[in-house]
């Protein structure tokens, strides 16, 4: 009870916080939110399952290509191709699952990432349709969902604590019921599990199709959202993202997603403004969060203070 | 020109590929197959082989020849010594755990990149090569210089599979990649072990690097090309296996040509990237590797 | 009739034929024991059963029903459990978990109540909260068993259940295995033969993965060829 107080609490802080941020904050607040259901997303397969992909750019960019494109030049409605990219997210999850999760380990690492960068190569390849490297932006037109305009900063606030909201809730949901403790029982010990009664590949198959509509839907709600799609969300860049949040937030935990994208975030923008070396940062914090902290931040606190944090 | 020399020709810039690909491969390869690292970072070691040979050649006085020899010497051993380093700091302190040293050569990946950008710039740069010659054949000319390339590093490699197959050192190599506890029990410091097979993988990578900057400009985002190939190769010629590292080098290299001809560059990527995948989910032992 | 039925069951390895023609049968609700020297075929024999490891050739029939295609995981439905050799419980999880995970396999509704009954059957229920990892080891290797318990099998496949138990402790697993016939079929793999004397019912030994004998334990123990293979006679 009181771990879906500290929850719903955290929910109302960010829904707060729109009425306090001054404007530069208050956008890079919502963009934050929609990366960190992008985070959430994978934290589903990674943290919770223990797949380890390096291809999340292709569900990410799947479900905002598939929006994006439907809206831009499908004459889809807005709303019905902003449903649409969250399957996209999910139906490329499956069909690489089905294939990808014949391997374990470093295999299924290297075949997502092989994947991820076919997609991203398609999209260059490709470029009458996707406009290549450089993308296309969307028109105003493209980002009104009946009387809301994306356009308008609090919409997009509203939007993007939505999005959020319906993530992490749902991830508290699965973290505490049957089946993500089936999911955390494959992570610890997939035979184990499979002598339990468990079909461990279909767990593994629904996990990861979960955590490509999330990403998918993430990347959706971000290219409506600022109006733009480009090929640099495709790229490996954005596979290894969310494994930077979600292990500096903590791998396995609900808020951990959120915690580490609101970090990285302010990390690499104060980074820039001190030198142009922010690459250095990524680095850099990847290699001492394995080597001291592989569990996170929020990994940390379960650890020492509340073990029953979800 | 007919189809004859140009058939000619092709494989002959296919094997200066070939060479240089089986070089990198190789290290890459090897560093999988003794220690199980994947090592993502690969492609950087090469990077900064060449980016090291530029700046060789711009302090080096004298003819380009000697700046080359230099740098033929002092980057890959500059490479080596870097790798070790990353070895020691890094890899080692996470027990070398499969998942974990894969995060950890991505943040490498990031440095290095940013290292080099930061130090060297944003340029494409070239570096002379150490002889001008060329070589003529009745229907046309070619650089000596490329010959060169295909005979350095078949000596390279003929030297590395001497150093694996004959001295003590590939045997204790062998014996660690066996079986890492068996090893340490027989006295094997593993941790030297594994920091030379560092080193080497990465000092091949370098040697490589070096020897295609003459004919190819150094680049800090060169890296990624050779990471793909030789991750390309590794998988098809069976992981960890050297021999079919090798064959597979001198196959994929052969046909970059003739694919590049048929197919434009990006859709012979988007097939190559499938194949690797396609392989590693349906016959992960590599098309021609034995089982391993 | 027979619970389970196995028919010339082959298993090589390599060369190595760990499994070589076995046939092999339990009766519903007995207590089996199956014996035999390190390197006999035990282990593959039940990884057969159980469907870890898939068979060359024969059959395996359960309830009267083909299984020998099953997928481990699927066997586990049908009524056939099995209990780790080494002790495998998710160390990081809570023994509540642990045991939550075989309960709701079964589908239990309130799984708080059937997830408590289960640990009370072997004595666990003080140490719900805490994580599998920190238990004792004889209290890991009771888990282990309310794990297969909880699953509700009709087979209960116990593979080395007494190793490394103090004498205390294998008193009470005596107690715990009687009291589940013969509403539960248990195959047991034991070294210790004092506990297989005592609990068996019926004996199969084991040797070059063929079966050698099958009997009583008074027979197994006169057995002539048994003496010469495996007591030592």
């Amino acid at each position: 009870m009181r771990m879906i107080a500290l929850h719903l609490a955290v929910l109302a802080v960010l829904a707060a916080l729109q009425f306090v941020l001054p404007a530069y904050h208050h956008t890079n607040a919502a963009r934050i939110m929609v990366l960190a259901t992008y985070a959430i997303g994978f934290n589903i397969a990674f943290g919770y399952s223990g797949l380890l992909s390096l291809g999340h750019a292709l569900f990410f960019a799947g479900g905002m290509y598939a929006t994006g494109l439907l809206v831009d030049q499908g004459g889809w409605q807005p709303w019905l191709a902003l449903v649409a990219g969250p399957l996209a997210g999910g139906a490329l999850a499956a069909a690489v699952g089905l294939l990808a999760l014949r391997t374990a380990g470093p295999a299924f690492m290297i075949v997502t990432l092989m994947f991820a960068q076919a997609f991203h190569l398609a999209i260059l390849y490709w470029g009458r349709f996707t406009g290549g490297d450089e993308g296309f932006t969307l028109s105003g037109a493209a980002r009104r969902i009946g009387a809301f305009d994306l356009a308008d900063p609090a919409t997009r606030y509203t939007a993007a604590f939505l999005l959020f909201g319906a993530a992490m809730l749902g991830c508290l949901a699965l973290a505490r019921s049957r089946t993500g403790r089936v999911l955390v029982a494959v992570r610890e010990n997939e035979e184990r599990t499979r002598m339990l009664g468990y079909d461990t590949f279909r767990a593994k198959l629904f996990a990861l199709a979960l955590s490509g509509l999330i990403s998918g839907a993430a990347g959706a709600t971000y290219g409506l959202m600022f109006g733009y799609v480009g090929g640099s969300f495709a790229s490996i860049q954005y596979s290894i993202l969310p494994l930077i949040w979600v292990l500096l937030g903590g791998a396995g935990t609900v808020l951990g997603p959120l915690l580490g994208t609101a970090l990285m975030f302010y990390l690499i923008d104060w980074a820039s403004s001190v030198t142009t070396a922010s690459q250095f940062v990524v680095g850099a914090v990847l290699i001492l969060l394995v080597l001291f902290a592989p569990r996170g931040l929020l990994g940390l606190v379960r650890d020492h203070a509340m073990r029953r944090l979800p | 020109m007919e189809f004859g020399p140009f058939l000619l020709l092709a494989v002959m810039e296919g094997l200066v590929g070939a060479a240089v690909l089986a070089l990198t491969a190789s290290g890459l390869s090897l560093v999988f197959g003794v220690m199980r690292v994947v090592n993502v970072a690969h492609g950087e070691f090469f990077m900064l082989g060449a980016v090291a040979a530029w700046f060789v050649s711009q302090w080096v006085p004298g003819p380009p020849g000697l700046a080359f020899a230099v740098a033929l010497v002092a980057c890959p051993l500059l490479v080596a010594g870097l790798a070790a380093l990353a070895d020691g700091l890094v890899l080692k302190r996470l027990a070398y755990e499969p998942e974990a040293t894969i995060i950890a050569t991505i943040g490498l990946l990031y440095i290095l990149q940013q290292a080099a950008l930061s130090l060297y710039g944003p340029e494409a740069r070239p570096v002379p090569p150490p002889f001008e010659a060329r070589l003529q054949l009745p229907w046309f000319g070619w650089s000596g210089y490329k010959l060169f390339v295909i005979g350095a590093a078949g000596a390279v490699l003929a030297g590395l599979w001497l150093l694996l197959s004959r001295s003590r050192i590939g045997l204790v190599m062998r014996a660690t990649q066996v079986d890492r506890e068996t090893a340490t029990a027989f006295g094997i410091d593993v941790d030297r072990v594994y920091a030379a097979t560092f080193a080497l993988g990465a000092g091949l990578a370098a040697i490589a690097a070096v020897l295609i900057v003459p004919i190819q400009q150094a680049h800090y985002l060169m890296g990624g090309d050779p990471l793909l190939l030789s991750f390309i190769v590794v998988v098809i010629g069976g992981l960890g296996s050297l021999r079919g590292t090798l064959v597979a080098a001198l196959l994929i290299g052969l046909s970059d040509g003739v694919i590049s001809t048929f197919f434009e560059p990006t859709l012979a990527k988007i097939l190559a990237t499938l194949l690797v995948a396609l392989v590693l989910v349906f016959r992960p032992q590599g098309l021609f590797g034995a089982r391993a | 009739m027979s619970l389970l039925e196995a028919r010339g069951l082959v298993r090589h390895f390599g060369g190595l034929r760990a499994i070589d023609g076995v046939d092999f049968d339990l009766a519903p609700g007995e207590i089996h024991a199956l014996i035999g020297p390190n390197g006999a075929g035990k282990s593959t024999l039940v990884g057969l059963l159980s469907g870890r490891i898939p068979a060359q050739e024969g059959t395996i029939r359960f309830d009267g029903r083909d299984i020998t295609r099953l997928p481990a995981h699927a066997r586990v439905r049908c009524g056939i459990a099995y209990a780790f050799q080494i002790t495998s419980v998710f160390p990081r999880l809570t023994t509540f978990d642990n045991v939550a995970l075989a309960v709701q396999r079964a589908g239990a509704r309130n799984l708080a109540a059937a997830t408590g009954a289960a640990l009370a059957r072997v004595g666990l229920e003080a140490e719900a909260d805490r994580m599998a990892g920190a238990l004792s080891y004889g209290h890991q290797r009771l888990l282990e068993i309310a794990m297969g318990l909880a699953l509700e099998p009709r087979l209960l496949i116990l593979d080395e259940p007494t190793q490394g138990l103090a004498a205390g402790e294998i008193e009470g697993f005596k107690t715990l295995v009687r009291g589940l016939v013969p509403r539960v079929t248990v195959l047991l793999i034991e070294h210790n033969m004092e506990v297989v004397m005592d609990l068996a019912e019926r004996i199969t030994v084991l040797n070059n993965g063929r079966v050698l004998a099958q009997g009583t334990p008074a027979g197994i123990r006169a057995d002539r060829a048994v003496q010469a293979a495996y007591l030592g006679g």
